[in-house]
């Protein structure tokens, strides 16, 4: 006999505890009240969240990149462990960013390693080869000890997860900020490559077709994971450690190569990695997409220890597992190739027509559940929450520029010191020297440095192609708390813009939406303007949704009892396509004499700038200027402009403006550069011109016999928001006649500035 | 020239080798599985490629030794041919007693992966005799790449001529500042005594192919086509 009391010591309201009373016409036993509560949680249902996401476009859409052209969305979102598309006529690249928040709060290296993990299985369980991976980070004050433990705890885990594992990390994005002191942000990106046709579906069907479950053994780990995803972290949190998950790459690694082979030799009707929720969550998922029932004998699961109840050994999520309904006949032949790999391969059950799943353990039945009424989509309750406009926002709009002093000519060295020893603009060299970036030998980016990860694309056969991946993450809190709509469509458009930068064409997104506490009706309100953002930037761009996560409860409860979410942090996960290596474009100055140009409209704007936030130390302000006709005008320019062949080199204006933008141009190389602020922008203060962040800002470099024909190039497209700033110079950093700083010690600052920290 | 790249579970660097081998040079390439016991016929050169043989638990390639084909790779080695591992080949090769030395924790106790300056310190073994330029920039990505021997050891394959690369700077200075794992006077890859086996912590197969923009490591390959015999 279960009661709403053990209902709701497992994370379930009353009024669900209820629901499944009504579902089975029974009172629930513990081993199934257990699987509707992680079933049912945030992380698996997405019960507080789906009414929204269903608004953003899940499919092609008009590209304002090429015309007549459009994405081949082969999986929507929601429809497949990733979202799957067309890159060539006989190629799919399977893509995905997910979270791994709350386990990495608590154990940095293992959360982190076993995101890693599970973003790479969601792209193997479809039969792609995974072949870039990107990370996104967030930690708060480096100064504290804590944080340092944090940072150095996740980086060594993606890395040892990552490296051993063999994909290597293209690219990726790190902030501080002191809201994510106590709850740091660890996503994960994976993207992967596969013949169109020779996918596997997360499906059952078929009565007696076998179940197996495949890879490592089965042990207490991870136990309601899920559900500790699904709730604030707290001081009390400690106790959910047995709730975070171990990895061992070295068993991914063999699971990959097991995996892609009986999808290849085409054994399978259908496979799921166990990530959340394991046992209760593929069988339920699998059963549901096909319609179809399956009985599961627990006795027969490999275990890593003794006396597992049926409830634990339903919810563990041990790493490195994969259930799989093999074709009836083909058993010995999978057999096989997992004793090849030495890997646990266990028929624990079969499929059934019945549509409910019977799970049982040492002859009984323990649980008897409606397949169906577990899922998303299926029974899982679905909530429309409250929302309400946060104070702070309205204050914001107070801002006033003339209300921050000018600086003199003489802070300008001060300030130029200080951006480069900035966390959020320096190198994070310390960071991704410990990551893989160059196994698979197809990474583009590590001689030619750009704003995106350049991947080149090779056919499962091993053969180098004519195309590249082009992918980029971002988010910029900062802008999403100051503006939940407008930031998120910032992110949205930094991603693309770093992808077209690079030379490729934006092709479709995968989010990963970081909010604080969906009860709260602030933090909803964060959400649901956030997701409205990236709705409207995803139909400018031509870029559909084809599937991410949502992590809920990043917050914090001081010790005064006030509950502090993290910023807003919708991360952007952009895959574009660069059709022809010749596009290849890098964010390098090439040769001095080269001219710089700056494309797009500049703002008399310092609005939640790393400037104004972190130099003046003014929280306060709205987001910057922002305007989606431009943003999509420069982009598009800059994508012609590629395929002309007219520029050298393109790099996007971000955290600490122009002035940033133009020295990491000139590092690779250590070129300088001599500009100056156009007497025609009078209006636009000293500092704004240099360090401002208002958005839709390129800067290109153009060889000096191109500038007729470049500046000609632009008329034709009717885009006029160009300007020659100046021009590449062998050395020294010079604005308007004036050495701020050393290109030598900005470079150093630039490099060191993290591994000082640490 | 007839490669074989052997595949142990948790290797991840043979199919990038078979690349370079296959698509770049042109070369005759099987791949083969850690637990066949014997080499292919007319194998001139076995590639023991990077990754993670067996997660590198225990110690990085000590398990791998205990591999149902060593023994027909030592057999190889005995006879002449040619072997060559690269990072935890180079390790594997170490504890299987096929090369001098042994490969210890980065002395920055962090995996690293970059690229570096090497400077080619052989004229006898196949591998480096026909590299020409003073430095080759090729990358390194490993946690356990320190290379040690005893002096004694080291002097005489110093003498030997079996110092196939040292860590360097851009214009080929040895310094302290540009060894990036601490091994013992710079060195970055060796080879037996009779320069047939050699293993070497950076990876050229990452910097063969001109879409890479780095062409560095492809000479490698080449001088070992060239001086083949």
């Amino acid at each position: 006999m279960t009661t709403i009391e053990t209902a709701q010591k497992l994370g379930l309201l009353p009024e669900e505890f209820q629901k499944i009373e009504e579902i089975l016409g029974r009172n629930p036993n513990f081993t199934e009240l257990s699987a509707y509560s992680v079933m049912w949680s945030e992380h698996c249902s997405y019960k507080n969240s789906i009414l929204h996401l269903k608004t953003l476009p899940k499919n092609a859409m008009p590209s304002p990149f090429s015309k007549d052209k459009k994405v081949g969305v082969l999986a929507e979102a929601g429809q497949e462990n990733a979202g799957l598309v067309a890159i060539s006529e006989d190629l799919a690249c399977a893509f995905k960013i997910e979270s791994h928040n709350h386990p990495s709060a608590l154990e940095p290296y293992q959360g982190a390693a076993t995101g890693v993990g599970g973003i790479n299985r969601d792209i193997f369980t479809m039969g792609a080869r995974p072949i870039a991976q990107m990370n996104t980070l967030r930690f708060g004050d480096l100064t504290q000890d804590r944080t340092k433990y944090l940072l150095k705890g996740v980086v060594k885990g993606i890395g040892d997860y990552g490296n051993a594992f063999g994909v290597p990390t293209v690219a990726g994005e790190v902030y501080f900020d002191d809201c994510y002191n106590v709850n740091p942000l660890v996503n994960a990106f994976s993207a992967g490559i596969v013949e169109i046709g020779k996918t596997a579906s997360a499906i059952a069907f078929g009565v007696g077709n076998p179940v197996f479950i495949v890879g490592s053994a089965t042990g207490k780990d991870g136990i309601q994971g899920a559900s500790f995803a699904s709730k604030d972290i707290t001081k009390d949190s400690l106790n959910d450690l047995p709730a975070v998950q171990v990895g061992d790459p070295f068993q991914e690694k063999l699971l990959l190569e097991a995996s892609l082979e009986i999808i290849e030799k085409d054994l399978i009707i259908g496979m799921q990695d166990m990530g959340a929720a394991g046992i209760i969550c593929s069988t339920a998922e699998m059963s549901a997409k096909g319609e179809a029932g399956m009985i599961i004998n627990l006795d027969k699961v490999p275990l890593r220890q003794k006396n597992m109840q049926a409830w634990e050994m339903l919810l563990s999520e041990s790493q490195e597992r994969m259930l799989v309904v093999a074709k009836q006949g083909r058993e010995k032949e999978i057999l096989d190739i997992f004793e090849k790999w030495d890997l646990h391969c266990v028929q624990i059950g079969e499929v059934t027509d019945t549509k409910r799943l019977l799970f049982y353990h040492k002859g009984e039945l323990v649980a008897d559940l409606p397949a169906e009424s577990l899922v998303l989509g299926g029974g899982a309750p679905i909530y429309k929450r409250e929302q309400k406009e946060p104070d702070y926002f309205q204050k914001l709009k107070n801002f006033d520029i003339n209300a921050i002093p000018q600086p003199q000519e003489n802070d300008f060295p001060k300030i130029a010191k200080f951006l480069f020893s900035n966390l959020n603009i320096c190198s994070r060299k310390w960071i991704y020297e410990q990551y893989d970036s160059m196994v698979g030998t197809a990474n583009l980016g590590i001689n030619r440095p750009a704003d995106a990860g350049v991947v080149l694309v090779k056919s499962p056969k091993g053969k180098a192609t004519e195309k590249a991946l082009v992918m980029a993450v971002d988010c910029n809190g900062k802008y999403v708390q100051a503006n939940p709509e407008i930031g998120a469509m910032i992110a949205v458009c930094e991603s693309a813009r770093n992808v077209v930068c690079a030379g490729g064409e934006p092709l479709a997104i995968t989010n990963n939406l970081n909010f604080g506490n969906p009860y709260n009706p602030e933090v909803y309100w964060q959400f649901a303007n956030a997701v409205k953002g990236i709705k409207n930037a995803c139909e400018a761009l031509g870029t559909p949704v084809t599937g991410g996560n949502v992590s809920f409860y990043n917050q914090y409860t001081n010790e005064k009892g006030e509950k502090l979410p993290v910023f807003p942090t919708p991360t952007i996960g952009m895959l574009g396509l660069l059709e022809d290596l010749s596009f290849q474009t890098t964010l390098s100055f090439q040769q001095a004499d080269d001219l710089i140009y700056l494309l797009g409209k500049n703002q008399n704007d310092i609005s939640s700038s790393e400037y104004l936030y972190n130099y003046i130390g003014e929280k306060q302000s709205p987001v910057p200027y922002f305007d989606l006709k431009n943003e999509i005008a420069v982009q598009k320019i800059v994508f012609d402009l590629i395929r002309k062949k007219m520029i050298q080199s393109a790099h996007d204006l971000s955290d600490g403006g122009l002035f940033v933008a133009l020295a990491e141009s000139s590092f690779q190389y250590n070129l300088g550069f001599e500009v100056q602020k156009p007497a025609n922008l009078k209006d636009i203060r000293k500092d704004a011109f240099y360090f401002g962040e208002a958005q839709s800002r390129i800067i290109v470099s153009v060889k000096p016999e191109n500038k007729v024909h470049f500046e000609e190039f632009l008329k034709e497209n009717n885009f006029e928001d160009f300007l020659q700033i100046g021009h590449v110079t062998t050395e020294n950093f010079k604005c308007d006649n004036a050495i701020w700083i050393n290109d030598q010690d900005a470079k150093k600052l630039f490099e060191e500035t993290l591994e000082n920290y640490l | 020239m007839n490669f074989v790249v052997v595949v142990f579970p948790g290797s991840n660097c043979d199919d990038d080798m078979v690349y370079v081998l296959r698509e770049v040079l042109g070369q005759n390439v099987t791949k083969i599985f850690h637990k066949e016991t014997q080499l292919p016929q007319n194998t001139d050169c076995v590639i023991v490629p990077g990754g993670f043989s067996y997660g590198d638990y225990l110690r990085s390639g000590a398990i791998a030794r205990f591999s149902p084909v060593m023994p027909a790779i030592e057999a190889h080695a005995k006879r002449g041919g040619y072997v060559w591992g690269i990072c935890n080949g180079f390790q594997i090769l170490t504890e299987a007693g096929l090369l001098e030395g042994a490969l210890l924790k980065n002395n920055s106790q962090k995996y690293i992966c970059k690229n570096v300056f090497l400077t080619p310190q052989s004229t006898q073994a196949p591998l480096t005799k026909s590299l020409q330029k003073n430095t080759y920039k090729i990358p390194i990505a490993h946690g356990d790449g320190r290379y040690y021997a005893d002096n004694d050891t080291l002097k005489r394959m110093e003498d030997n001529a079996q110092i196939l690369f040292k860590y360097c700077d851009e214009l080929g200075n040895i310094t302290p500042e540009h060894n990036p794992n601490g091994s013992l006077l710079n060195i970055a890859g060796v080879c037996s005594a009779n320069h047939r086996v050699f293993g070497m912590m950076p990876h050229p197969e990452r910097a063969s192919d001109n879409l890479g923009a780095n062409t560095d490591g492809k000479d490698l390959f080449l001088s070992l086509l060239q001086n083949f015999s």
